[in-house]
């Protein structure tokens, strides 16, 4: 079954808000080989002039996969998990995420487009605090193949 | 936002190097990767699952790839400082089971915007003598 075009617009959540802890950021800095202090010790995020340990840059992801996962698990957008590819991802912050932050994501799909038995299907996942006010804005294109 | 930490728009030239790191990735960084990140699609750590959907063999996640160029890039922008990422994910990596996969990252300031302070930093990312992402740019918020 092919991806379903009339799914542009949906949207999934907000759901249960996530939290940033330090050692998750620290977790990921490691696995990213990200070397500064500031994402490892509260003091050194101080001298930065962050209010406590900030994440690195790609750090939203681990916030912007759970909410795309609604997209991909919706039987009525019909995304083969296993013929996927990641084709592109940008992140735009309004602001960094920092430990202590409780994060809501709403997640959009955006576009889809079919060419060549493949289906390229974008989604913007929007990323609040818990003011309501925006964190980062997370763009994502997956490459799905059709079965031949 | 925060961008006092930031480097010194004044003393930017485009086409400048920087930042540059080599890092090598094993099958140890994939599975380092899935745990902090939640992505656990098998074909980062399984030989089997990637080659029954046509990859050459387990593959680096290309976010970790991505990951790891703003990580080069942050460590020169100071903490927070990367406002804007994006790239295309070209040209798979793949991680053999024992041994490493060599990558490269070189930085370099693609264009500089006076009116907002900031500076676009273009990354080159190769494996092999051969570019694994296309368009890599950051966009650093500059004093």
């Amino acid at each position: 079954m092919p991806v379903n075009i009339d799914a542009v617009g949906r949207a999934y959540g907000p759901h249960e808000p996530y939290e940033v802890t330090r050692i998750k950021i620290r977790e990921f800095a490691d696995a990213v080989d990200a070397r500064s202090f500031a994402h490892r010790s509260e003091e050194a995020a101080r001298a930065e002039g962050y209010p406590d340990v900030v994440a690195p840059t790609t750090f939203a992801v681990v916030i912007a996969q759970q909410a795309e996962f609604h997209v991909v698990v919706d039987p009525e957008v019909g995304v083969d998990f296993s013929r996927v590819v990641h084709a592109d991802e940008r992140f735009t912050h309004h602001r960094p995420i920092i430990a202590g932050d409780l994060i809501s994501a709403t997640v959009h799909i955006d576009d889809i487009k079919q060419r060549g038995g493949i289906s390229m299907v974008t989604t913007r996942t929007e990323l609040s605090d818990e003011d309501g006010a925006p964190v980062s804005t997370v763009t994502s294109t997956l490459a799905v193949r059709e079965e031949a | 936002m925060s961008s006092e930490n930031g480097p010194a728009f004044d003393a930017l030239e485009v086409g400048e190097v920087v930042a540059e790191r080599a890092v090598e990735l094993t099958r140890d960084s994939l599975v380092r990767y899935a745990g902090a990140s939640g992505d656990f699609n098998p074909i980062h750590y399984n030989e089997v699952v990637a080659e029954s959907v046509g990859l050459p063999g387990v593959i680096a996640h290309g976010m970790l790839t991505m990951g790891t160029a703003a990580s080069v890039v942050e460590e020169w922008a100071g903490p927070g400082n990367v406002v804007d990422l994006q790239t295309r994910f070209t040209r798979p990596v793949p991680v053999p089971a024992i041994g490493e996969a060599a990558v490269s990252f070189t930085a370099k300031v693609g264009a500089l915007d006076a009116e907002t302070r900031t500076a676009r930093i273009d990354v080159t990312v190769e494996h092999d003598g051969q570019k694994v992402l296309g368009k890599a740019q950051a966009v650093v918020s500059c004093t």
